[in-house]
């Protein structure tokens, strides 16, 4: 049990929580539901303002890791830090300081039906930082014209489609300006020119307010266009270009297997091992 | 036979332990911060005025069927002037508040389950909680509290209509004059019978809407989960409110008589 209680720090945990460490860390991390394992000895980190996309087949446990990072769920085994903080032992009340630096967009949007698209995306700063009402107006204002929604203000989420509801979910989770956002099949069930819109959104959000974003998805197309390329603003307009370089680096793949790990690295070494390795070929054609 | 018996066992083990999880939390949201205290005036109109009109019809109709069943009874003994105290006695101990909490079991208990299993099922709670958020504290202890404090002024409503709704057979299809029937309401009362009517109704509110909370919570397997979690609720505060009753009263018989 490497990573159990009192055990020493691995070699990847000291990197990771060192000076200028990583935001998000995830060391030996193990849990079941019920018998079946869901996942095992997960390990990974997410640098700031980098993006990994997470890929895997159904039930391999991709939205069971964004879980774990926000708190929702507890590991059975292994360590997780959010911003230096270790956070698979905190309590409910204590999650709730981390949360306030992350932002997730839920399957389906997870939009609450009872309220109006402006009291959905401004809900954290009304309820919960108690933001002065023009301010907290303001910066829906904001980030509803951020993602071309600023006309929908009152509309209720049963009024508006899917793209919408999905991009409304987006505007939610960075309305308090969260450097850390979590996707779940933000583009699942949309249509090409509806998930490039929200693809779109994730690169400027990553490129232009430097939020770091984990993204799980099944659509390849929408997972390579965000590892793929980077929106870069020019006076007042905006270009999503190759990204290349360095840039390039930032976003990584990681392939999910059986809850394990079965590959990590950046969008031209997926399209290399795909060539070598029959299951990520299969999972990429 | 034995492996089905300790899985029913266990699992309805589970329950009861996460239903005491949620009472405990739901009292310690009572007395710590965050408190929302608009969603409680929500829950406030939504328990308490949105539960009026089936109260009041329901207390109104039985108010009347007691006078009527017990009139022609009375009757045979000459005794048609006693109606009121039959009507008040039932209607004030007893059958002000169960029947109040039968209702409000259907309409609000029924009501919170489908709302928090919709929510659970859709992730709007999760989404909740991924907006530091507690949901106990936003949604369990308002309904809690709202129902704490609605249900006892609804029964004292529907115990109050159920005596008028006696006096109006007692005086038209009965003859007995109105000084006659209000004289044997307050004949028929004693200040243990009205303290029974007004003290059971806080357990029988807490019961009816924490299990309510508890299984739209626990609420899994989308929509048919949902339309599930609705029956149960409505079944086991249904339940409870006859069960919880009946431990009240006997407990307040030792306690007041």
């Amino acid at each position: 049990m490497a990573n159990g209680e009192g055990a020493p720090r691995s070699a990847l945990l000291d990197e990771a929580l060192g000076p200028g460490g990583p935001i998000i860390v995830l060391d030996g991390v193990w849990l079941a539901f019920d018998e079946k394992e869901i996942l095992k000895n997960v390990s990974f980190t997410l640098q700031t303002g980098h993006t990994k996309i997470i890929l895997g087949a159904s039930g391999a446990g991709k939205s069971t890791i964004l879980r774990l990072i926000l708190g929702l769920l507890t590991p059975d085994r292994g360590r997780i830090f959010v911003n230096g903080e270790r956070i698979d032992e905190m309590t409910e009340d204590q999650l709730m300081a981390v949360r306030t630096d992350l932002g997730m967009v839920f399957q389906e949007g997870a939009l609450f039906d009872s309220l109006t698209v402006r009291e959905n995306v401004g809900y954290k700063l009304y309820e919960e930082l108690h933001w002065p009402i023009d301010q907290a107006d303001a910066r829906v204002r904001e980030v509803l014209g951020f993602i071309g929604l600023a006309e929908y203000l009152d509309r209720m989420p049963g009024e508006l489609s899917g793209g919408q509801r999905r991009r409304v979910a987006i505007a939610r989770a960075m309305a308090a300006k969260p450097r850390i956002l979590l996707y779940d099949e933000a583009t699942t069930g949309l249509d090409p020119i509806t998930a490039l819109t929200v693809d779109q959104e994730i690169v400027k959000l990553r490129d232009l307010e430097s939020v770091s974003s984990i993204l799980v998805t099944h659509q390849l197309r929408d997972a390579f266009f965000v590892a793929e390329h980077t929106a870069v603003r020019q006076g007042s307009s905006l270009s999503f270009d190759r990204a290349a370089g360095r840039k390039a680096a930032e976003a990584e793949f990681i392939i999910l297997r059986d809850g394990r790990i079965a590959f990590e690295g950046t969008a031209q070494e997926v399209r290399e091992i795909a060539k070598k390795d029959e299951y990520i070929h299969a999972f990429l054609s | 036979m034995t492996g089905r018996f300790v899985e029913f066992t266990k699992s309805a083990l589970l329950e009861v332990q996460e239903y005491v999880f949620l009472v405990g939390k739901f009292f310690r949201g009572l007395v710590t911060r965050p408190f929302y205290y608009r969603d409680v005036l929500e829950q406030f109109d939504a328990i308490g005025v949105g539960s009026l009109t089936v109260v009041l019809l329901t207390g109104m109709f039985t108010g009347m069927v007691l006078a009527l069943q017990s009139g022609f009874t009375l009757d045979q003994f000459g005794a048609r002037s006693m109606v009121g105290r039959l009507v008040s006695a039932s209607i004030v101990k007893e059958l002000g508040p169960v029947l109040t909490g039968l209702m409000v079991a259907g309409r609000v208990g029924s009501g919170i389950a489908a709302e928090l299993g919709s929510m659970m099922v859709t992730d709007q709670i999760a989404a909740l909680r991924a907006l530091g958020t507690d949901p106990i504290r936003k949604l369990v202890v308002p309904r809690i509290l709202a129902g704490l404090i609605m249900v006892p002024l609804l029964t004292i409503i529907a115990s109050g209509i159920g005596m008028v709704g006696g006096w109006i057979v007692t005086t038209s299809l009965l003859h007995v004059a109105s000084s006659v029937y209000w004289n044997a309401v307050v004949q028929g009362l004693f200040i243990q019978d009205v303290w029974m009517g007004l003290i059971k109704p806080f357990f029988l509110g807490f019961t009816i809407v924490s299990i309510g909370c508890h299984v739209g919570l626990r609420t899994t397997g989308g929509t048919q989960g949902v339309g599930r979690s609705t029956t149960n609720a409505v079944v086991a505060s249904s339940v409870s409110v006859i069960a919880v009753d009946y431990l009240v009263t006997q407990f307040l018989i030792v306690l007041m008589y």
